[in-house]
């Protein structure tokens, strides 16, 4: 560089406020996701998240895919809660359409969905510890959720994604051998949990990074339309499979952990992780429960391959570990949706990182992006 | 010295030194140079290498998973085949750049880490030169890699390396205070900045409860204090925000590829363990360790004589000659005398002392950065000037009382 | 609160800016709104005691042909219920008031009704779009929505 251009250089860097670009491809936003960060020196003054990397047009797709096709493309919005996303469309429809679904169905769906949730929250806690420079707690998460992965690949055929709650019932029954291989993951979890405790949740520098970070208020974060441990983190006790129980979960007894400032302030980062935590253990026991209950019967209700919806439109939401999950279906009468529209609970979580992430650290911004827990597959759908 | 010189040669162990005592008086200074720094050099490379394999089977196992176990049996050759990848690797520079201060980072960063050994003794007498203001040197230089950093986030002309260097250069500047301050404390004990006397002050007491840390409180906080700055000095975990990056990009050395990034990658490899060693030899007794050594025998005692006249000859100070002499004798009595022997044996169980300790600490370097999360920055400031500062100020000045009160 | 009694408040309160109740056989209720008062109306059932609604859960849209609809999904964690709100406007000149001001969910949910089916929601503070990029033309969830075949050198053929 010569002389010339390197003084013309040197002068074109303001120094005050730096326009900084994360991503879209960074190891610490968990996908690709856009963000622009002015700073001033290390102080964040503004951040836009820039979405739509990985949009895949589902909605588009959905609109001309007969009802029971569009299943597997509800598992790939989420791909970390594959078991969880096409509850909520599956109960739509079977809302619009009258079916009724068996009792076995729906206990094998809640097994199913809190063993993904146990999953899903191992791998938001390893890629947390990993955003923050704790490279082990990662492995040690992903340890667990190896087993979950060979229940799943062993009831479902897939590892990741499932295509196993269908409309009337699930895919496949449940043999002894799966229950078996079931219980002995729990023995396990409960085993190994307190070990994450120690390992992370307890560490000083982790408390020092989280606690009193990104503190979302009550009522921010309901104006914000948070939803899941987002929600829970900042101290409000909702949960919809206690407020609304679908697929039988009112027969279920458990509890709902809520963040209550222990390390810090109520609605920061670590009492978002730490509902997180929780609800792992909360979920084991539903599994137990599900499991020792799982009634005798048919596992699906014959509904056809294509059928046509009457007139009508159903909005469902579910529990989804990310946040509340929802389809809203608009049937015309034929076989095809006339509109789906899905409420992604990372979309809708998302939304609030501009709010939060005013006056703070750069640091800070990368343990808030991981405390909010996105999965872009969601967020772009 | 000539009647020292004729003892010499009528005790044998001068059979094969005539050659190098008729030589001219500059000829073993320029081979102390060229041989020993060779030396250091081959082990900083050779030390470094060894342990990337090791962090990364170490931290393998830590992880529930194997390291490399693929190139070579278990995996040795893992680090030959990187440093032959970073070898091979293009030489990018980006057009922003500013040449002089892109090229020169790598080096300054590079003596920085590598300076040090030339003072850092791995026994008694097994040291390149035995400075008497041998501490002072060794922090002094470290403070070169700062400069180092300054250039490496500078010189690509990028808003991220820019971040990283600033960043890392304050944390590396703060930090030397604190590190300071605890090795006041051992210069006050030991009363002396040459690192063979401080040592040899440490094995003053029965086994191991000569070492400073069981000598004074002080030197017992201080310790912890000493390795925790040095941690943090050479910018490992959980100090290695602006270094790791995995938050935003990778700091000051996200420009630099193939050899310069090579630089970089063994200067903190090398920067560990100069601050284990000197950890070691500092506060842990350095060579008088836990494995006693064997006594030496009474003609030893004229060794030490020559040794001391050689000293006297040179005139204190920089002793070049002298040590490389004297470690030439070592090498070459052990083939040819009882006395060579065990005075081989001496060092060599002094060796394996002192990197028992140093070799632990580096493991205890290595397990931390595993195991724990990241610091921020600005958290990593108030430790430093807020936390270190004040208990380092406390060691001292009870050492400075102490060594009053108690002398 | 059950929607009819949330539909006679919302009636005696705003009058003719308040459609009708319409309840299909299966499926959920709704109430439909006129375009002009929508941001009045949902003012009022966050701020009002009775009804409370403090949660927009989501904005979607409908291309119904004649008309576009923007559907306004709402709960309220005080009394548990929830509400569905229905906006049709005119599929020329689809103009809708933003609620953005009333929850700030809304910025997201609005920015994508845009993206997706071309509805123009007034008073929003930063309506562009969120995830197609900003010069894409053509609204894709319209039903009269044709691909583009080519973008910047990009072809699908």
């Amino acid at each position: 560089m010569t002389h010339e251009t390197t003084r013309e250089y040197a002068d074109s860097l303001r120094t005050e406020e730096l326009l900084i670009n994360m991503g879209p491809q960074h190891p610490s936003t968990h996908g690709v996701l856009r963000l622009i960060v002015q700073t001033d020196g290390e102080m964040v003054r503004r951040t836009w998240p820039q979405i739509g990397f990985l949009h895949r047009c589902f909605e588009k797709i959905a609109e001309s895919l007969d009802y029971a096709k569009v299943i597997p493309y509800t598992d790939r919005m989420d791909y970390l809660g594959s078991m969880n996303n096409p509850l909520p469309f599956c109960l739509a429809v079977e809302k619009l359409g009258g079916f009724a679904v068996p009792d076995r169905a729906s206990y094998l769906r809640v097994i199913m969905a809190e063993l993904n949730r146990i999953a899903s929250h191992l791998l938001a806690f390893g890629t947390y510890a990993l955003d923050l420079g704790a490279f082990t707690p990662f492995l040690y998460g992903f340890r667990e959720r190896e087993m979950i992965l060979s229940i799943f690949e062993k009831i479902s055929g897939g590892r990741l994604l499932y295509h196993y709650p269908r409309i009337g019932g699930v895919a496949r029954d449940m043999t002894p051998e799966i229950a078996a291989d079931i219980r002995a993951f729990l023995v396990q979890m409960r085993k190994v949990w307190p070990e994450y405790n120690t390992l992370l949740s307890k560490n000083q520098i982790f408390v020092k990074r989280t606690a009193n970070v990104g503190v979302i208020p009550r009522e921010q974060a309901i104006a914000y339309g948070l939803t899941g441990p987002c929600l829970r983190g900042s101290g409000v006790a909702f949960d919809l499979r206690k407020a609304h129980p679908y697929c039988g979960y009112e027969h279920f007894s458990f509890d709902v952990p809520v963040g209550e400032g222990a390390m810090g302030t109520t609605g920061d980062c670590w009492d978002r992780y730490w509902v997180r935590m929780v609800e792992m253990m909360e979920s084991c026991k539903i599994v137990e429960q599900a499991l020792d209950g799982l009634p005798e019967g048919p596992f699906f209700e014959k509904v056809g391959r294509s059928f046509d919806l009457p007139e009508g439109e159903a909005y469902v939401p579910c529990e989804n570990p990310r946040g509340e999950l929802g389809f809203y279906v608009v049937a015309d009468g034929s076989s095809k949706a006339l509109r789906v529209k899905s409420r992604a609970p990372s979309f809708c979580n998302l939304c609030i990182t501009d709010a939060v992430c005013r006056d703070v650290l750069l640091a800070d911004v990368v343990a808030i992006i991981g405390s909010i827990d996105i999965v872009l597959g969601e967020v772009d759908r | 010295m000539n009647d020292v010189i004729q003892t010499f040669h009528e005790s044998g162990a001068g059979a094969l030194f005539p050659p190098l005592l008729h030589v001219p008086s500059w000829l073993p200074f320029v081979l102390a140079y060229l041989v020993g720094g060779g030396i250091i050099v081959a082990f900083m490379a050779i030390m470094a290498l060894v342990w990337t394999y090791g962090e990364r089977r170490i931290a393998g196992f830590i992880q529930v998973r194997l390291g490399p176990n693929r190139v070579g049996p278990l995996g040795i050759l893992q680090p030959l085949a990187d440093a032959i990848k970073l070898l091979a690797k293009e030489d990018i520079m980006p057009s922003a750049a500013n040449w002089s201060l892109f090229t020169a980072a790598p080096i300054l960063v590079f003596l920085g880490a590598m300076l040090p050994f030339a003072v850092l003794p791995f026994s008694e007498r097994i040291v390149l030169t035995n400075m008497q203001l041998g501490l002072y040197f060794v922090l002094a230089f470290q403070a070169i890699e700062v400069i180092g950093i300054l250039m490496a986030g500078w010189g690509p002309g990028s808003k991220w390396s820019l971040y990283g260097g600033m960043r890392l250069a304050a944390q590396m500047l703060s930090y030397e205070i604190p590190m300071g301050l605890c090795v006041l404390v051992v210069i006050f004990l030991a009363g002396s900045l040459n690192l063979g006397e401080i040592v040899a002050w440490q094995s003053q007491g029965p086994w191991i409860l000569g070492w400073a840390i069981f000598r004074s409180p002080a030197a017992f906080v201080a310790f912890f204090m000493f390795y925790i700055a040095g941690l943090a000095g050479t910018k490992r975990a959980p100090f290695d925000l602006p270094e790791a990056e995995s938050e935003l990009v990778a700091g000051y050395h996200t420009e630099y590829s193939g050899l310069r990034f090579a630089f970089f990658f063994m200067s903190e490899y090398a920067a560990m363990y100069v601050v284990c060693a000197l950890a070691a030899i500092l506060f842990l007794g350095g060579w008088h360790g836990p494995i006693p050594r064997p006594a030496l025998p009474e003609n030893a005692a004229f060794f030490n004589a020559w040794l001391d006249a050689i000293h006297a000859q040179a005139g204190g100070g920089l002793s070049v000659a002298a040590s490389l002499e004297v470690f030439a004798a070592t090498l070459a009595g052990t083939a040819f005398s009882r006395l060579g022997l065990t005075i081989a044996a001496y060092e060599i169980v002094g060796v394996i002392n002192m990197f028992l300790k140093a070799f632990g600490l580096y493991f205890v370097m290595i397990w931390v950065r595993w195991t724990l999360p990241r610091i921020r920055i600005d958290q990593v400031m108030y430790l430093c000037l807020k936390v270190l500062l004040p208990i380092g100020l406390v060691c001292a000045t009870w050492a400075a009382i102490q060594v009053v009160v108690f002398p | 609160m059950d929607i009819q009694s949330i539909h006679a408040l919302l009636r005696e309160r705003f009058d003719r800016l308040v459609g009708e109740l319409r309840t299909p056989e299966r499926g959920d209720a709704f109430i439909v709104v006129a375009a002009e008062g929508l941001a009045d109306v949902c003012r009022f059932l966050r701020d009002h005691d009775a009804t409370r609604f403090d949660f927009l859960r989501l904005i979607s849209t409908v291309d119904r042909g004649a008309q576009l609809s923007s559907v306004y999904h709402l709960y309220s964690y005080q009394h548990s219920h929830s509400l569905v709100l229905r906006v049709d406007v005119d599929r020329e000149t689809p103009r809708v008031p933003s609620v953005s001001s009333v929850w700030a969910s809304a910025e997201w949910h609005e920015r994508e009704a845009f993206d997706m089916m071309g509805i123009v929601y007034e008073n929003h503070p930063e309506l562009t779009r969120i995830l197609l990029p900003d010069d894409w033309e053509g609204y894709p969830l319209r039903k009269d929505y044709q691909a583009p075949t080519e973008y910047h050198g990009l072809t699908n053929a």
